[in-house]
């Protein structure tokens, strides 16, 4: 990694922490339901939503009912987006005239979208219709990170709630992370990011000549370049803050309409990580203790931070064979050197590889960089940030009561360790709790490695590898790992959108994303119902330095035990051969 | 109780499709429109009353004459702006390989007294297909041939890049870059003055 | 010695039977590849396998090793209760009894077996006869033999009513005869209990436990899937390598038992026993491995004063006459007083009076006195003395000072200030004033003091450093209960305790949250000793003490609730660390099993071989002997527990993690290694 490099990392995360607080204690606020500046304006407009549909907002649920509430409105929303696909060709606002989507990709995008996976099988400027990317897409951005902000809310007050029947309301924390958090933060973000020339409008395409002359494959002339473009900045922004993820172009945040300035980079991936390391402050607010909230904060910069580390310092190191044909690889200041087959030359590698690593750390998947060509030591960690199981800030919601699984699973065995039955601010972990904390974590591998053997074993999907060696391999455990977490970004030379991919892959999303909602809310239930436990010298401190550390390990060694194989088999050995 | 949760999701739903969907893109555009109605809009390079290209948006360039762009994997042709597009090869793909010593290959022929190496970026496709850049090295090692090519002094060349020339934010955001197109047209302007600007 | 181990051994291959085994999901799956390798060498042998005979018949081997070790492992730690059990139980064999067929002693007896006693009968039991059952003693009063339960040969006295009471099947009566009401049915006595649950056949799992083995289970379904989808990866790799052979099965079942955590899969159920065996070697039996479990989560102990922080008695320390009276005059009075009382109180008055002035009972006639003993009425005891020659009649009272002031008043006496002041000074130290008079003339007070036993209050403070704090119960009254807490250095203390005051304290901290332990003997102890989450009761307490509780001490040692404590503790402790240690090895196990399964396709994989192990065949052997040898190797660790020293959670942690968690990761690269090098010497591999 370079100098400037270093500066970058640095200048990024004091940046990223410097929001934490604020929009933490903000979120935390909302989420109580105190007033905020915002009520003013966003009041009115929430009780209008409750009163149409007849939510009452101090009615609590138990965690099945907020469970069912969770499904429904999910299953809602996958109807809608499937539809829409379906018939976008009879729907009006289709400037590129593009026909209703098949089945397969229809089933794959609307679980992806309502998942919060968005997982892309298909290029957005070729495919849907500018009504599908807003009535459908855009709406499920906002709502499906909203859901797993719900999710977590609920998740938090089964920890911060002692004796208690109900967790809250799922309809008021979803109505509340949407009007108050997501939707200010998307206004904001997608104006600064028009400033930058990221396009917003109704139109379809233009069309400019070449300046130079330019073929096409088959020696034809081609007099022009049709520049596609549209309402980019307003979905961009949510797709970033809602760790959404799925672009308005195919290539992602690395097509300069999405993504055209190192400003409107660092904007873009501060968005990612915003929202699921702010919550981490909110959670410790909504339990009583901020240092609970900076411990996890702090394991999950643990690990992120060396991760980026490896991925800049292996994308700068750049590709040995191209050398011998007298390519020039060091960076200067007048080149960025390294790797840069995939990337742009204005993020450079250091923005490329921050991105690469945040946008895997949390589960957004958007990419400013084509993640298939990198490094091997590059892919892998994007393989392992996935793998850890999107709990090192990981989705925005899902990311926190994942990793809080893995705290319930840490204190449980450092409660063994400490001679006493282990107990998380004031709840004694129990059989029932350790049953749905496994169930949370085993259910990942099982979609990956289960996913990946099918691929490797299938003709149909063997058939969509276009890399050879070992590359291969990872481009069918990219695409299992990444549907299996929710993530959504890509290995892209994959063929993805075939029947097989978009099925099991669809098929992947929608059990990693609701298998481990409903047991997070069920150990929710479990631990509000528990009395408090006072603490006392014989009580584990959770927020130390020895805690976070020992978390960091837990988080390492259950994600890494059980990739390590399919890793080493993959980019591993990969770079080796290198 | 599905019932009563299926309602209300229902009209949660439609709300949100109204207010998100609708309101929220229509709003942002309104005020896109408004206030950087240039950038919104696609950045649109017009010269002479016509458009010519969009700053952000690159154009492919392999004559000569011109500052070459770096290679595109969109299809069917380079730097289709309606299908973005990465050539996704992997670091040890021989295509890759072949591909990238291809063009060096290329490079030093249309150059025979090049001998530096040649720049990455230059060898390299981009993310998007659609790349506008290139890097300041990436320019001056073309501005032997150009020179030559148009009989304009590489000194003037060499200041027009420096003139072309992005530096990162704060010296430190993003990378060092100069626009092609931009670049191409600026030296389109410098041959019809005849080399003096 | 030897025996010992055969029998262990004997048990453990009985145990291998699968319906037994899948009760451990974790040796369960080893057990399952172990018979699957075996196959695949006898598929081997006849000259199709997929590798050469012997070395899947050594992984074979290994991995019934793994099995049998594991077996062991809890044989062994059942091994001891089976012959303190099986003694026992021949003890009481044939035992006949005499069941009375009225109600009094002459009412005629018939002779019936011990198992066909039923709660409710009533039987003679006359010196020399075992017990038949656990019963109430309704009549008489005899010493018992109790050494078959508490391996104490020092005879107990039972007696009827108060709180000796209780008398417990299999412990025979070696004078005197009771009349013993039975309180249990036939196989449901304490001893049986006891051999129950020494044998663990009643052993059931305990909530940690199950929370651990959920986890232990999802590990163990983890690496399964890792195993499985890692022979489609293989073929695919070699397909895509262009070179080398799949991975064979034998390898994988190799890879998933060194992955899966056998280590405290294995020694998990030996863990448990062996925190019931530590407990029944200090002389505790608990009636459930829950109890065990919650003693090490304790937070608060309720220990009465009497017994557990003071020596038990109070003793005389010092005579403070009164006004005008000379101290030989009031020890001679307290002296006299004190003649007929035998408790250890007026016995230590009597000591204090002859240390400090030589005084003995000379000189009177027993005839003469007229002894009137304490009754709670009075609150005082005391003599009446005629005196020869004179009408006069001395009436020497001891006894609270209120009392002794009121018999003083009746008198027409008067309670000089400067003995309130005395009283109230020595009541301030957490003394007892004993006010002596002599008709109408306070003589002055003895003061009675409770000894605090030495080194407890060094135990309260470990207590507090492990979280738990220690709240006295007393009958004193609070400023008495003070001074003794602050002297014995308790968190708190209860003063003029009454039983349902007990209750309500342990209602209240159990509100928080807390849990609460307690010992108590008597009959008035049983509601608290139901409510608290962990009850000892001493083995020479009532019947129905005993059946509140959910842990009898035979020694009846009020403060081994402190071990009891340490032991829960180190229950958890043992399971934990080895769950740790189980985990980190894997990372090592990866380092030598990898390399070596693609050898043939990824040769480069190679460079992660960092152990530098002989071969692919060695590496692969020498992790599943280690993984074998691992769990003899912590055998001991798991009977013994580990040592626990306290401390505070987070320097536990810290400790533990440091040995069981860093020393898991670094010790299988050792003895890995240590068996491949000499795997390859004897040229194996």
């Amino acid at each position: 990694m370079t100098i400037a490099g270093a500066v970058q990392l640095t200048a990024f995360l004091l940046v990223l922490l410097a929001t934490v607080r604020p929009l933490g204690r903000y979120m935390a606020r909302v989420y109580g339901g105190e007033r905020t500046f915002l009520h003013p304006l966003i009041g009115p407009i929430e009780r209008l939503m409750h009163r149409f549909a007849g939510i009452r907002p101090d009615d609590e649920f138990g965690w099945k009912e907020n469970a069912i509430a969770m499904l429904i409105f999910n299953a809602l929303g996958f109807i809608v987006v499937y539809v829409l696909q379906r018939t976008q060709g009879m729907l009006p606002f289709d400037p590129g005239r593009f026909p209703g989507v098949p089945p397969d990709l229809a089933f794959n995008t609307a679980v992806s979208f309502v998942s919060n996976t968005n997982w892309q099988a298909y290029g957005g400027e070729t495919t849907m219709s500018h009504l599908t990317q807003m009535l459908g897409l855009t709406v499920q951005n906002f709502v499906s990170a909203a859901t797993g902000m719900a999710v977590l809310v609920l998740f938090i007050r089964g920890i911060a709630r002692h004796s208690a029947h109900t967790l809250g309301s799922f309809w008021v924390d979803l109505i509340r992370s949407v009007l108050y958090i997501l939707l200010p933060l998307s206004v904001i973000l997608s104006l600064g990011l028009v400033s930058q020339g990221v396009v917003q409008t109704f139109d379809g395409t233009r069309t400019i000549p070449f300046l130079d002359r330019v073929v096409d494959a088959g020696g034809a002339d081609v007099p022009s370049q049709a520049i596609a473009v549209g309402p980019v900045a307003s979905q961009i922004a949510i797709k970033q803050l809602g760790t959404n993820g799925g672009g308005f172009f195919n290539t992602n945040a690395a097509h300069p309409f999405e993504n055209p300035t190192p400003v409107s980079n660092s904007l873009e991936l501060l968005a990612i990580l915003l929202i699921p390391a702010a919550l981490c402050y909110t959670f410790g607010v909504m339990v009583g203790d901020t240092r609970e909230g900076w411990a996890i904060l702090a394991a999950m910069l643990v690990i992120f931070i060396p991760f980026v580390v490896l991925t800049a310092g292996a994308e700068q190191a750049g590709v040995p064979s191209y050398t011998g044909g007298g390519v020039g690889m060091q960076a200067s200041p007048g080149q960025p050197g390294g790797n840069m087959e995939g990337k742009e030359v204005r993020f450079g590698i250091m923005q490329s590889a921050l991105w690469a690593t945040a946008t895997t750390a949390a589960s957004n998947g958007s990419v400013n960089a084509m993640h298939d060509s990198f490094t091997p030591m590059g892919g892998f960690v994007t393989l392992v940030m996935m793998q850890l199981g999107e709990v090192v800030f990981g989705g925005v919601g899902s990311g926190l009561y994942g990793m809080l699984v893995f705290v319930i699973v840490a204190v449980f065995v450092a409660g063994l360790l400490v001679g006493r039955t282990p107990e998380y601010l004031g709840h004694k972990i129990e059989p029932y709790d350790m049953k749905m904390a496994s169930l949370l974590i085993l259910i990942m591998p099982l979609l990956v490695l289960g996913g990946t053997a099918l691929g490797v074993a299938l003709e149909a999907g063997r058939s969509s590898i276009t890399n050879p060696g070992p590359h291969g391999f990872s481009q069918v455990l990219y695409a299992f790992t990444s549907t299996g977490n929710n993530n959504g970004s890509a290995f892209a030379g994959l063929a993805a959108n075939t029947p097989f991919y978009n099925v099991a892959g669809g098929i992947a999303m929608l059990v990693s994303r609701y298998w481990l909602a409903i047991p997070a809310l069920a150990l929710a239930g479990s631990l509000a119902a528990k009395k408090r436990i006072p603490a006392s010298e014989g009580t584990l401190p959770t927020h130390t330095a020895l805690f976070v550390s020992w978390l960091v390990a837990i988080v390492l060694i259950v994600g890494a035990l059980n990739f390590i194989p399919a890793l080493a088999l993959g980019p591993l050995v990969e770079h080796l051969l290198l | 109780m599905v019932a009563k949760h299926t309602r209300t999701g229902l009209v949660v739903l439609v709300m949100f499709t109204v207010i998100t969907g609708v309101i929220y893109p229509v709003m942002v555009t309104a005020v896109a429109q408004l206030t950087f109605s240039h950038e919104a809009n696609g950045s649109i390079i017009i010269r002479d009353g016509t458009a010519v290209g969009s700053a952000l948006i690159g154009q492919p360039f392999d004559s000569p004459g011109y500052f070459w762009s770096r290679p595109s994997a969109t299809a069917p042709f380079p730097y289709n702006a309606a299908a973005s597009g990465g050539s996704n090869l992997s670091s040890m793909n021989p295509a890759l390989v072949e591909r990238v010593h291809h063009a060096v290959a290329r490079i030093r022929s249309a150059d025979t007294t090049m001998h530096q190496p040649v720049p990455v970026d230059l060898v390299t496709a981009s993310g998007s297909g659609l790349d506008p850049h290139i890097s300041p090295d990436a320019a001056r090692v073309q501005v032997p041939r150009i020179a030559r090519e148009h009989g304009i002094s590489s000194g003037l060349l060499y200041a027009l890049v420096d003139h072309h020339t992005e530096r990162p934010l704060f010296g430190f955001f993003g990378a060092p870059r100069v626009n092609v197109l931009l670049l191409n047209l600026d030296l389109d302007g410098l041959r019809q003055t005849g080399g003096t600007r | 010695m030897m025996t010992r181990y055969a029998t262990a051994l004997r048990d453990a291959l009985r145990k291998m039977d699968p319906r037994q085994m899948i009760r451990n999901p974790v040796m369960f799956v080893v057990e399952i590849g172990s018979a699957v390798t075996t196959i695949l060498w006898v598929q081997a042998l006849t000259g199709a396998g997929e590798a050469p005979a012997w070395f899947i018949g050594a992984i074979a081997f290994w991995l019934w090793i793994t099995v049998v070790f594991a077996n062991v492992s809890e044989a062994i730690a059942e091994g001891r209760g089976k012959a303190q059990a099986a003694a026992l139980r021949r003890s009481r064999e044939c035992v006949k009894a005499r069941r009375l067929t009225g109600t009094t002693p002459g009412a005629g007896h018939e002779d019936v077996l011990a198992g066909d006693l039923h709660a409710g009968d009533v039987v003679l039991v006359a010196s020399g006869d075992l017990i038949p059952a656990d019963g109430e003693v309704v009549e008489g009063i005899a010493s018992v033999d109790e050494s078959a339960i508490t391996g104490e040969s020092a005879p107990v006295i039972r007696e009827s009513g108060g709180d000796r009471s209780a008398v417990t099947g299999g412990t025979r009566v070696l004078s005197d005869q009771l009349v013993v009401r039975i309180t249990s049915e036939p196989g449901g006595g304490f001893l049986d209990r006891m051999i129950a649950l020494i044998e663990g056949a009643k052993r059931q799992k305990t909530p940690n436990e199950i929370a651990l083995n959920i986890l232990l289970a999802a590990f163990t379904i983890i690496f399964l899937v890792v195993c499985v989808t890692l022979l489609p990866f293989s073929v695919f790799s070699v397909h895509a390598a262009g070179q080398g052979t799949p991975i064979t099965v034998s390898v994988l079942v190799a890879l998933l038992v060194c992955l899966i955590p056998t280590t405290i899969g294995g020694l998990l159920s030996a863990i448990g026993i062996a925190g019931m065996d530590r407990m029944i070697r200090h002389n505790v039996i608990a009636t459930s491995g829950r109890a065990i479990e919650a003693a090490g989560d304790v937070d608060v102990l309720l220990l009465d004063k009497t017994g557990t922080i003071t020596l038990g008695n109070r003793m005389a320390t010092e005579f403070s006459p009164a006004p005008g009276v000379t101290p030989e005059r009031l020890a001679e009075a307290a002296h006299i007083s004190s003649m007929a009382d035998e408790t250890p109180e007026g016995r230590s008055v009597a000591v204090l009076a002859k240390e400090r002035y030589g005084l003995r009972g000379r000189g009177l006639h027993e005839a003469s006195m007229h002894f009137i003993p304490f009754s709670a009425q009075t609150r005082m005891s005391g003599v009446d003395i005629a005196q020869e020659g004179s009408a006069g009649v001395r009436q020497i009272r001891k006894g609270a000072s209120d009392a002794v002031k009121a018999f003083v008043q009746s008198a027409g006496g008067s309670m000089p200030a400067a003995v309130e002041r005395t009283i109230q000074d020595i009541s301030r130290q957490g003394a007892t004033p004993l006010v002596v008079a002599e008709n109408a003339e306070i003589l002055g007070v003895i003061q009675l003091k409770d000894i605090v036993k030495g080194g407890i209050k060094e135990r309260f403070a470990r207590l507090r450093s492990m979280g738990i704090r220690t709240i006295m119960i007393t009958g004193d009254n609070p400023l008495t209960a003070a001074a003794i807490a602050a002297e014995a250095g308790v968190d708190d203390f209860l003063a003029e305790a009454r039983p349902e005051d007990k209750l309500q304290l342990i209602r209240e901290h159990q509100r928080e949250g807390k849990l609460v332990a307690m010992t108590g003997d008597g009959t008035n102890d049983a509601p608290a000793l139901a409510q608290a989450d962990v009850a000892v009761a001493m083995n020479t307490g009532t019947q129905s003490a005993r059946e509140a509780s959910n842990m009898i001490d035979l020694d009846s040692n009020p403060t081994k609730l402190m071990e009891i404590v340490e032991i829960g503790k180190q229950l958890l402790m043992t399971r934990g660390a080895l769950t740790t240690f189980s985990i980190a090895n894997d990372v090592a196990k990866y380092f030598a099993i990898i390399p070596a399964a693609f050898a043939t396709t990824y040769p480069a994989l190679g460079m992660l071989n960092i152990m530098g192990l002989g071969s692919p065949a060695s590496a692969i052997l020498s992790a599943v002997i280690f993984n074998a040898l691992i769990i003899v190797a912590l055998i001991p660790l798991a009977l013994k527990g580990i040592r626990y020293a306290p401390m505070s959670a987070a320097t536990l942690l810290r400790r533990h993690l440091l040995i069981y968690g860093v020393g898991g990761l670094i010790a299988p690269f050792i003895g890995i290694k240590a068996i491949d090098l000499l795997l390859t010497s004897f040229g194996l591999g």
